[in-house]
């Protein structure tokens, strides 16, 4: 009896061995591709290890591109220009690579392996990405299901960008993910205060982010996040702008209206923020407050669905048709909309049919 | 029966009539999730078929030489496994090293189909019908090939149905799991070619 059981434990390890064995072996001979050079920009030349793909070796150069699934290939945020050393794209990656940014040699750098020199070209605006230490020091419910969490920076201790840029939140591993996760929020406060930023963010079901965000997350815990990315920012000029928002969408919003009112920005601008109903508002005091500072500003609130009980004189309906009825013509105004993609498709064929061009029409969509 | 009569009955019984995904509903998981795009859905068969013949003969060596000898065929379930998912890894390994093409068109599904119950369901098959090492084979590749055919019609039929309108409900897998059975209903058509044999 004992006998056997040896046996059978013995022959398992035997073969789990010899088959490590083989994987190490393969691992070191056949996927070691040695000491390689990526030329970024054709100026600065990093000296990496071979094997790895190129989002996680540029990481480890500490040069971040901006990634929401974490290198599986599924969000196809990673993109960068590799002009040399990689070959053709995967099927893996044309899913997300449009002919032209093909014909550029736009790679999803997350399935690009460092397998010999490599030549990339990346937006300059990534080299001042930096990944950041913080702590929570506030958490504070902004609905039902939103969240506001203002983040102290400690090392580095103060962050530089533009309004309406996001971060990315490093999820550690916990009940719902074996690996840090990171996905992407856009910062709410103004870019003048450096030492902390506040973020808001709503609860998904069985979202990796939002419930360690919801449910885990306490005041004093530490936070990794990197950033600032995205090219979502108030564009100069004097044209009327229309924000358009929903939900957890008001944060790069709010981050650019506070923005305009420090630096004394009056241009006229409307903003209509969507709702299902009065419960699901916020911010409400700060938005009139925004109202008086700013005397060209006006903020639009809109129900699509009110319950019984909501004492609600305002706008009603989805917020493409409460943009239709309030907008006579766009043509000469300026858009900038942030919320779920289906929200801003919809958005944007009510202002392309009110006049407006596309190219003026800005947005962030949630991934 | 001669030999030769046997393997051919063995494959073509595997491709068709026992057809793995649309009879022992094996291997689903990527039928449904790769079989959007013929093009990757020929990458994913060919995979499949490589992967299934090389591992079905490998593993009938090792549960004849090794676990049968050792009196621990009850270990085949454990064993049969990583020897699979380490014979992908390498072949993954050694295809992205020496060819770009191939593996462009074939090393990038290899990590996919590691855990693919069809074939673990392939290598379980062949033991428990006490298959020779050239019956294995031909099971092995029969069974691929009936793999790779019945994704690729059902990739076939999606392209096509790219803009059918189809009830909301039943968009994505819904819709496709009824064509698979209709499809299973259609290769239960193969029974009748085989029985008529002993």
């Amino acid at each position: 009896m004992l006998m056997a059981f040896l046996i059978a434990v013995g022959v398992v390890c035997a073969i789990n061995t010899a088959l490590a064995l083989l994987m190490v072996a393969a691992e070191a001979f056949i996927a070691d591709y040695g000491a390689c050079t990526i030329t970024v920009n054709g100026e600065r030349k990093l000296a990496v290890e071979g094997g790895q793909s190129l989002l996680s070796t540029l990481k480890a150069e500490r040069i971040f591109i901006p990634s929401a699934c974490g290198g599986r290939g599924s969000c196809g945020l990673c993109k960068c220009r590799v002009t040399g050393g990689a070959g053709n794209p995967l099927p893996t990656e044309e899913p997300w690579l449009s002919a032209e940014e093909k014909a550029q040699g736009v790679r999803l750098s997350c399935q690009v392996r460092v397998k010999g020199d490599l030549a990339i070209v990346i937006p300059a605006e990534l080299f001042n990405v930096v990944q950041y230490t913080t702590r929570v020091t506030a958490i504070r419910d902004l609905t039902h299901d939103i969240r506001e969490l203002r983040l102290r920076l400690l090392e580095p201790a103060a962050i530089r960008f533009a309004a309406g840029q996001f971060i990315q939140f490093e999820v550690p591993p916990y009940d719902l993910t074996d690996e840090p996760v990171y996905r992407a929020y856009s910062v709410a406060s103004p870019p003048s205060v450096r030492g902390e930023i506040e973020l808001e963010i709503r609860y998904v079901p069985e979202g990796i982010c939002t419930t360690y965000v919801h449910r885990h997350l306490k005041v004093g815990d530490a936070v990794t996040i990197n950033g600032p990315y995205g090219d979502f920012r108030l564009r100069d000029g004097e044209r009327e702008i229309i924000f358009i928002a929903g939900g957890s969408g008001m944060a790069p919003i709010k981050s650019i209206l506070y923005d305009m009112r420090e630096k004394g920005i009056r241009r006229k601008a409307t903003y209509f923020f969507g709702a299902k109903a009065l419960r699901d508002l916020f911010l409400l005091d700060e938005m009139r407050a925004m109202e008086k500072a700013l005397p060209a500003f006006r903020f639009v609130p809109a129900l699509s669905a009110p319950e019984a009980a909501d004492d609600w004189s305002g706008e009603r309906g989805l917020i493409t048709e409460v943009v239709g009825r309030r907008v006579p013509d766009a043509s000469a105004m300026e858009a900038y909309l942030c919320g779920s993609p289906l929200m801003i498709d919809a958005c944007i064929e009510v202002l392309k049919r009110k006049g407006l061009a596309e190219d003026r029409i800005f947005y962030d969509k949630f991934a | 029966m001669p030999e030769s009569m046997n393997l051919f009955a063995v494959f073509f019984s595997a491709v068709f009539t026992g057809n793995i995904l649309l009879t022992n509903y094996l291997g689903m998981c990527s039928f449904l999730g790769a079989s959007r795009e013929v093009k990757t859905a020929l990458g994913l068969g060919t995979a499949v078929v490589f992967v299934m013949a090389a591992t079905g003969a490998l593993n009938w060596l090792i549960y004849c030489l090794v676990l049968v000898p050792l009196d621990l065929v009850y270990l085949r379930f454990i064993v049969f496994i990583v020897v699979i998912a380490a014979f992908v890894q390498v072949v993954e390994m050694i295809i992205e090293r020496t060819s770009e093409r191939l593996h462009a068109a074939l090393g990038i599904f290899l990590p996919l189909i590691t855990v693919n119950c069809a074939i673990m369901g392939a290598s379980l098959f062949m033991v428990i019908r006490n298959y020779g090492l050239g019956e294995a084979f031909a099971y092995g590749t029969g069974s691929g090939l009936g793999w790779a055919l019945a994704i690729l019609a059902m990739a076939g039929i999606r392209q096509k149905m790219a803009k059918a309108r189809v009830p909301r409900g039943l968009e994505g897998a819904g819709i496709t799991l009824i064509i698979a059975g209709i499809m299973a209903l259609a290769f239960v058509g193969f029974n009748g070619m085989l029985s008529a044999g002993p």
